[in-house]
């Protein structure tokens, strides 16, 4: 594989990140778990303390001029937001906690509340992250909708025949990942999205795996909702976004009540403020609103084809790498174009667990588990798997110390 | 931690797991799981009118110190009264495995006495039940 012209300047990237100074075990931290959250630049974390530092006031309600700094550092980082995925405005940007939150926002507002019945149906896939499965289980279990999944073929593919046996009249709602946590397939959403309009039916994305690593235009895409996570994308924990079109938007019931998100107020009843701020119930995150405006300053000055340029070539040398291992089960598709930046596998002699200690003993910091798939693990066959997952700190060398480490828990395991 | 953990006799077991296997007219069986890496176990007992445990199996899938620590437990099983079972505590599986364990680990360790708990408990319960009627 070509190694002479990288994507990215690696070495000059990870001296942003204080954490990859720290030793594991004695060994420098190899840190190959970014599927489940991504380390933070100096950058963000000094937003966030600069935040804290210099203009921490309740954003909205305060009248003073700290108030209205906060206000603007929230509002400039929803801006951001919208810019970076090409949302049509702002106020197509709700704040949340995360991927989580942000579908189970739509699956109450949208589904519970909504005018959903007998007879409807919500299509989904196998290979959903929990976040985009648990959510539509409460929609059935409330409104005795129907739910159905799109399975996938050998390689880790969706069966797009069951695209279009699945979506019919009935459906309502096309739920789908853009990019598998576990097999790293990048699905084609925007065919999904037309497919879900023939019928009138909503489509929306779980971002958690696509936002943070490819350029994602939420116009080109043409789905009608996207959730994501801030920490998955250099940014703090506890924020995230869920884009709605407008008029999707408006026509969901909130899930939170309570300050920020009303109108007006009389005992007994009330109105709902405007869209975004209606689904932000309660004192929000403006530091890690803030935090997450700083993650994509970052990404963007980066900018997002090269980070999707280094992970693919991450995945090339990966899939490379790992290949030569006797007996591995790698699983998803092999082109490294196809996938996103990680690689879940299986060796015979040892349980992911054992895996991911003895690596950890090595410094290397891997996922080993059910990844939050359990559905896709029982297709699939298997109870767990390790994974390896690449971000803009990454190089070939870690994907070499992985190797390293795989042949010391062979030796220990032989 | 890691290299220490996996010591010869944790391999051993866990390549060559004793009292392996099904066993269709156990008296008392229960099933449980580690959600957080999937170790899944069934352990089966069979007893005696004095209540002694005869036979033991366990079966199941999972890293090496939950699938371990199951099968060097059966072994210890064998021969025990019913009461003196329900008496083990996870100090004992701890200095059992004699091995340093985290937090996160000690969930995998102590998955087999958690089994077994469950096991000897539901002989309690379908007393219970028998009693009442």
């Amino acid at each position: 594989m070509e190694r002479t012209k990288p994507s990215l300047d690696v070495a000059k990237i990870k001296k942003d990140f204080p954490i990859m100074e720290r030793k594991i075990h004695g060994k420098p931290l190899c840190y190959l778990d970014s599927a489940a959250t991504s380390q933070k630049p100096r950058q963000v974390i000094e937003a966030v303390s600069e935040f804290y530092s210099n203009y921490n006031a309740n954003v909205h309600r305060a009248i003073y001029e700290l108030g209205e700094d906060a206000t603007r550092g929230y509002e400039g980082a929803r801006e951001k937001i919208a810019h970076f995925i090409n949302a049509r405005s702002s106020s197509e940007i709700v704040f949340t906690r995360g991927t989580t939150e942000s579908i189970n926002i739509v699956a109450y507002g949208w589904g519970i509340k909504g005018k959903l019945g007998k007879g409807d149906e919500i299509v989904s896939t196998v290979m959903e992250h929990h976040s985009n499965h648990i959510p539509w289980f409460f929609v059935q279990d409330y409104k005795g909708v129907k739910l159905s999944w799109i399975d996938i073929d050998d390689e880790g593919y969706l069966k797009m025949e069951d695209l279009d046996r699945l979506v019919t009249e009935r459906t309502k709602m096309v739920a789908v990942t853009q990019c598998s946590n576990v097999l790293g397939t990048i699905n084609p959403i925007k065919e999904i999205a037309k497919k879900a309009h023939e019928v009138n039916a909503l489509c929306l994305v779980d971002a958690a795996q696509s936002v943070p690593h490819f350029p994602v235009d939420v116009q080109n895409l043409d789905c009608d909702l996207l959730a994501f996570s801030g920490h998955k994308m250099l940014g703090p924990t506890g924020i995230g976004v869920l884009y709605g079109k407008e008029k999707v938007l408006e026509e969901m019931e909130p899930m939170l009540g309570g300050g920020e998100m009303i109108r007006e107020v009389h005992l007994g009843r009330a109105t709902w403020n405007d869209v975004p701020w209606k689904f932000e119930g309660g004192t929000p995150d403006p530091a890690g609103a803030v935090g997450l405006g700083a993650a994509i300053d970052y990404l963007s000055s980066l900018g997002m084809q090269n980070v999707r340029k280094h992970e693919i070539e991450l995945n090339a040398y990966g899939l490379e790498m790992l290949g030569k291992i006797k007996g591995i089960r790698i699983l998803g598709p092999m082109d490294p174009k196809k996938r996103g930046g990680l690689i879940a596998f299986t060796i015979p002699e040892a349980h992911p667990h054992d895996i991911a200690a003895i690596l950890d003993a090595e410094g290397i910091a891997i996922r080993s588990g059910h990844n939050c798939a359990q559905p896709l693990m029982e297709r699939c066959g298997i109870p767990a798997t390790a994974r390896a997952s690449f971000y803009v700190y990454n190089s070939p060398e870690d994907i070499d110390r992985l190797i390293k480490g795989l042949k010391k828990v062979q030796e220990v395991f032989a | 931690m890691a290299y220490e953990m996996y010591q010869e006799q944790i391999l051993d077991h866990y390549k060559h797991p004793r009292n392996r296997g099904e066993m269709p007219d156990a008296d008392l069986q229960a099933r449980d799981y580690n959600p957080l890496c999937g170790d899944d176990l069934t352990i089966y007992l069979k007893t005696d009118e004095k209540g002694t445990i005869t036979d033991v199996k366990f079966t199941g899938q999972g890293c090496a110190i939950s699938q371990s620590s199951a099968s060097m437990l059966t072994m210890m099983l064998k021969g025990k009264n019913i009461s003196e079972a329900k008496g083990i505590d996870p100090d004992r599986i701890v200095k059992m495995l004699g091995i340093p364990l985290s937090a996160v680990r000690l969930k995998c360790a102590l998955l087999s006495l958690q089994v077994l708990k469950k096991a000897l408990f539901s002989k309690e319960l379908s007393q219970a039940e028998t009693m009442k009627e």
